[in-house]
């Protein structure tokens, strides 16, 4: 988060008992809950408005917050409900044609034989967002696949297999088949040597 | 015996598929942790801010 809480939210209610009210917590969350938001819609404008919305939601229903629980998975839970039932209402398969990262800033090379960046986030964007969520929530945010089964109402091992499709489906949107590594090549001149045969 | 089978266990996480499961996910908290770093809009810290007032004027 490199935006430090406003802490101004709290100073209005200097009259009140000092119980803290977990609704001005909320600001805390705000960089993840986008963060999250931009990997489920692909678009800053639909991320802005589902993050507002989720917002206004967890406003209200603070009374669902169990206190020292964790409200970042509290409010990923309301933000991807909310995703998924106007994803539901709306039947709008959003295109994105200005897609955030199809013409992207500058490109790191990948001489370090690493993946090449630009490469995995286009392979990301075409992922579905039920694999862009567990991939995010699982391998990039760190919850456990426990909290992502609790958040999303998904089993566990459908949670598991769920995300090892996804990395299965991403390596192959890269052209990288798992395990498909020549042996007699290091690893990452195998990787590098198949990712320079799809970007020609 | 116990030892081949610590072998093969090594052997497994050099192996090219949990090579390539580290760098999705080295990749995957990039494309997060970027996302992260994106200024947030003033609208949603003014929203916050709408929410609590109109509480307190009710």
């Amino acid at each position: 988060m490199t935006t430090p809480p406003d802490k101004r939210a709290q100073s209005g209610a200097c009259l009140q008992a000092p119980t803290i009210d977990p609704r001005d917590e909320i600001i805390l969350f705000l960089s993840p809950m986008r963060a999250f938001a931009v990997s489920l819609t692909r678009n800053m404008t639909a991320a802005d408005d589902l993050v507002q919305d989720t917002i206004v939601k967890a406003w209200s229903n603070i009374d669902k917050f169990q206190s020292g629980t964790n409200m970042q998975a509290w409010l990923f839970t309301i933000l991807r409900n909310t995703f998924y039932s106007d994803r539901r209402k709306h039947r709008r398969e959003v295109p994105d044609p200005d897609g955030i990262h199809a013409a992207k800033l500058s490109e790191k090379p990948a001489h370090d034989g690493r993946l090449a960046f630009g490469d995995f986030r286009r392979a990301f964007d075409q992922l579905s967002p039920e694999h862009r969520e567990v991939l995010i929530l699982v391998g990039a945010s760190g919850y456990s696949t426990e909290q992502v089964s609790a958040m999303t109402g998904v089993a566990v091992g459908t949670v598991k297999s769920r995300t090892n499709r996804a990395r299965k489906r991403l390596a192959e949107l890269m052209g990288l088949a798992e395990g498909e590594t020549v042996l007699s090549t290091t690893i990452n001149e195998g990787i590098v040597a198949r990712a320079g045969t799809q970007a020609a | 015996m116990l030892t081949t089978k610590l072998m093969s266990v090594e052997m497994a996480k050099e192996s090219p598929k949990h090579h390539l499961h580290e760098q999705i996910d080295e990749n995957l908290k990039r494309v997060y942790e970027d996302a992260l770093k994106a200024e947030i809009p003033d609208r949603f810290r003014q929203l916050l801010a709408q929410l609590k007032d109109k509480e307190r004027k009710s």
